[in-house]
C-alpha cells in the first residue's frame, strides 16, 4: 500500500465523518413525520416531503430569527474586517512596540468562556440602551471573530513581498493606493477566508447572543429556547435550517479560497 | 550637471548601532551609469533605498536634478526602479504591470498602449503581454520589472541587484542587453550589486564602497588598475590582486623590492621608503612569466595549472606566498615546474601595510 492510497482512504473516512451526518439530518427534515418512526429507517429519501420544514418555519420567531442572524453575520464581517484587516497589516509589517503582547491580548477573548463574557456585557449594552438588539450580539461576536481575522490576514500579508508595495509608491501609488491596488487584491482569498469563519462563527454562536436578547433572538439562540420541547422532527428540521446557510455560504465563498491567479493559499 | 547630489549621508538602522551608510556623499552626472558596487552589509542597498525614498536618512541630503527630495515621498521623486526579486505584481497581466507607472500618473489610455507597446518591443515581451507572471520564465519576468522601469521616462533609473536572481548564462546575456538598452534611453543610472565582474561592465564610473563608506570611485578601469587600498584590488576582478610583503631596498642605483632574498625592481619613486616594509599588489595578468632563468626575474614554484581557455592560471609559490600568474593560452608548465616571473615597475602599486592605503611617493 504506498501512501497515496492511505491518504486517499483517510480522505474520503473524513467526508464520511463530516457528510453522514449532514445527510441523515437533512434526510430527516425532508422527510414525512411518520416516515421518521418507522422501522428500520429508510437510508434513502422514500417519502420526501416539506411539511416538517414549512410547520417549522411557521412556528414563531424563526422567520426573524434567521433574519436577524444574517444581519449579526454580516454585520460582524463587515465590522471584524474593518478593525481586523488594517490590524493584521500592522502585525505583518510593522515591528512596533508591544507586537506580541498585542496579539495575545487578541486571543484573551477566545480564553474566557462566552458567558464570563456576556453578563458583564449584558449590563454595559443595558446601560447603553444597547440590549437585545442585533447591535449587541454583532459586537460580542466581532470581538470573538477578530482574533481569526488578525492572526489570518497577518498570515496573507506576510505572503506579499513588502518590494512589491514599494515598488508600487515608487511608480506614483500613495501608500493607500499601494495597498488597496496591490495587496488587496492578493490578500482577498485570505480575507475570503476570514469572511468565513467570522460568518459561520457568528451563525452558531448561541450562548452570548440568548443572554445579550430577549426579543431580538438570532436563529440559533430561537432555536434553542423553542426547541428544546418541541417534537423530534422539528428538531431536524430546526437543525436543517441552521446548518443549511453556512454549507451555502461556504461553497459560495469557497472559490476565492483556490487558486486565484494561478498561486493556492498562502 | 549633476543629477543626483547626495550629501553627507548618515543612516543607522539602531540608534548607537553600526551606521548602514557613514556620512556617504555621491554625485551622479546627467546620463551617467554609476554602479555601487561591494560586499553585502556595505550599505550600497540603503544608501539605493535612501535616494529612492524607500528609506529616511539620520542626516544628510540628497538632491534629483537640482531639486531637494531628502523629505519627499517616493512616488513624488520622478524616478523609476528595478527590484531584485523584480516585485512585479502577480495578479496584474504583463501590461498592466508596465503599463502601471503610467496609470497611476494618469496617463490617457492610448498612451499607455503605445508606449507600453514600444517599452515591450524593447524587451522583446509583445507576445506576453496578455500573459500573467506566473506564466513567465525568471527571465521573462525580469524583463517586465525592466519595462515597467524605462516606460515611464523617469529622469532617474535606479536598480537594485537585478540580475542576481537569474542564472548564469542568462545574467551574462542580459546584462551586455542591459547596457544597450540603458545606453539608448540615456537615463541617469545608479546600479547595485556585490558582483565586480558586473561593476566593471557596466558602469561608467564605480564606486566601490565598505562599511557604510565609499572607499573608492572612478572609470572601472581606473579602479582596477590602481586601487587606492588593498580592499579595492582585492575585491575587484578575478582571480583577485596579488598582494606580497616585501621590503624596499637599495641595490646599486635604484631602489629595488626584496622578497625573501631575491629582488625586483621598483619604481624609482620608492627611494624615501627605503629600508621599510610595503605590500606589493601586482594583478595576475601584469607578471610576465618565462620557464627560463633570466636576470632580474624572481623564482617561483608552480603549485596549480588552471586552463581557463582564453588564458592558463598559474598558482605559483613565490618564498612563502602564493600568488596568482596569467599567462597565454599555449604556455606550457606543470605542477612543481620552476618558473620565472617579472612585473614591469609601473604595473606594481604599493601599499603601506600598516594602514593597507596606496603609497603616493
Amino acid at each position: 500500500m504506498n501512501r497515496r492510497v492511505w491518504v486517499q482512504i483517510a480522505c474520503v473516512a473524513i467526508t464520511l465523518f463530516m457528510g453522514v451526518p449532514l445527510y441523515f439530518i437533512a434526510l430527516a427534515a425532508l422527510s414525512s413525520r411518520e416516515s421518521l418512526n418507522r422501522f428500520p429507517m429508510p437510508m434513502l429519501p422514500t417519502d420526501p416531503s416539506v411539511e416538517t420544514l414549512r410547520t417549522f418555519l411557521d412556528t414563531t420567531g424563526i422567520v426573524p430569527g434567521f433574519v436577524n442572524s444574517l444581519t449579526v453575520g454580516i454585520g460582524t464581517i463587515v465590522l471584524s474586517l474593518l478593525i481586523g484587516v488594517p490590524g493584521g497589516y500592522a502585525v505583518a509589517r510593522y515591528a512596533f512596540r508591544g507586537r506580541g503582547p498585542y496579539q495575545m491580548f487578541l486571543l484573551l477573548t477566545r480564553a474566557l468562556p462566552i458567558v464570563v463574557l456576556s453578563v458583564p456585557l449584558a449590563r454595559i449594552f443595558l446601560n447603553a440602551g444597547l440590549y437585545d438588539t442585533t447591535y449587541a450580539v454583532t459586537l460580542l461576536h466581532t470581538a470573538l471573530a477578530l482574533p481569526t481575522t488578525v492572526l489570518i490576514t497577518a498570515a496573507i500579508f506576510v505572503g506579499v513581498s513588502r518590494e512589491q508595495e514599494e515598488a508600487a509608491m515608487v511608480f506614483g501609488a500613495s501608500p493607500l493606493k499601494a495597498f488597496l491596488r496591490v495587496v488587496m487584491p492578493q490578500a482577498l482569498p485570505g480575507i475570503a477566508a476570514a469572511a468565513m469563519f467570522t460568518f459561520v462563527l457568528s451563525w452558531n454562536e448561541v450562548l452570548g447572543a440568548t443572554i445579550l436578547t430577549l426579543n431580538q433572538r438570532t436563529l440559533p439562540a430561537q432555536v434553542l429556547t423553542t426547541l428544546s420541547d418541541s417534537p423530534l422532527a422539528y428538531r431536524f428540521a430546526g437543525g436543517f435550517a441552521l446548518v443549511l446557510p453556512a454549507v451555502v455560504f461556504i461553497a459560495i465563498m469557497r472559490r476565492y479560497l483556490l487558486n486565484m491567479w494561478g498561486t493556492t493559499l498562502r | 550637471m549633476s543629477d543626483i547630489v547626495v550629501r553627507n549621508l548618515v543612516k543607522a538602522y539602531t540608534p548607537d548601532g553600526p551606521r548602514a551608510t557613514d556620512d556617504v556623499s555621491l554625485e551622479v552626472a546627467e546620463g551617467e551609469f554609476l554602479v555601487l558596487v561591494g560586499p553585502s552589509g556595505c550599505g550600497k542597498t540603503t544608501l539605493l533605498r535612501m535616494v529612492a525614498g524607500l528609506e529616511r536618512p539620520d542626516s544628510g541630503t540628497i538632491s534629483i536634478g537640482g531639486r531637494d527630495v531628502t523629505r519627499l515621498p517616493a512616488r513624488e521623486r520622478g524616478l523609476s526602479m528595478v527590484f531584485q526579486s523584480y516585485a512585479i505584481f502577480p495578479h496584474m497581466k504583463v501590461r498592466q504591470n508596465i503599463g502601471f507607472g503610467l496609470a497611476m500618473r494618469k496617463v490617457p489610455g492610448n498612451e499607455i498602449d503605445r508606449r507600453v507597446r514600444r517599452a515591450a518591443e524593447l524587451l522583446h515581451l509583445e507576445d506576453y503581454l496578455d500573459r500573467y507572471p506566473a506564466q513567465l520564465s525568471g527571465g521573462q519576468r525580469q524583463r517586465v520589472a525592466v519595462a515597467r522601469a524605462i516606460v515611464v521616462d523617469a529622469v532617474v533609473l535606479l536598480m537594485d541587484e537585478p540580475l542576481s536572481n537569474l542564472d548564469a548564462l542568462l545574467r551574462l546575456e542580459f546584462r551586455a542587453e542591459l547596457k544597450k538598452i540603458v545606453r539608448q534611453i540615456g537615463t541617469t543610472t545608479l546600479y547595485v550589486t556585490h558582483d565586480q565582474a558586473e561593476a566593471m561592465s557596466l558602469g561608467d564610473r564605480v564606486a566601490v564602497m565598505r562599511g557604510g563608506r565609499i572607499v573608492q570611485i572612478g572609470a572601472p578601469l581606473d579602479v582596477y588598475d590602481r586601487p587606492s587600498e588593498r580592499f579595492v584590488g582585492g575585491f575587484l576582478g578575478a582571480p583577485p590582486m596579488n598582494f606580497i610583503p616585501a621590503t624596499v631596498a637599495r641595490n646599486g642605483g635604484g631602489p629595488v623590492l626584496a622578497l625573501g632574498d631575491q629582488h625586483l625592481a621598483a619604481p624609482s619613486t620608492l627611494d624615501e621608503w627605503v629600508g621599510r616594509p610595503v605590500l606589493v599588489g601586482v594583478r595576475a595578468e601584469n607578471i610576465e612569466v618565462s620557464t627560463e632563468a633570466a636576470p632580474g626575474w624572481v623564482t617561483a614554484t608552480v603549485e596549480v595549472v588552471e586552463p581557463t581557455g582564453a588564458a592558463v592560471l598559474l598558482t605559483v609559490r613565490l618564498g612563502e606566498h602564493q600568488i596568482k600568474v596569467q599567462t597565454a593560452p599555449g604556455f606550457r608548465v606543470a605542477p612543481d615546474d620552476t618558473v620565472w616571473l617579472r612585473s614591469a615597475p609601473e604595473a606594481l602599486r604599493l601599499y603601506d601595510p600598516e594602514t593597507s592605503l596606496v603609497l603616493r611617493p
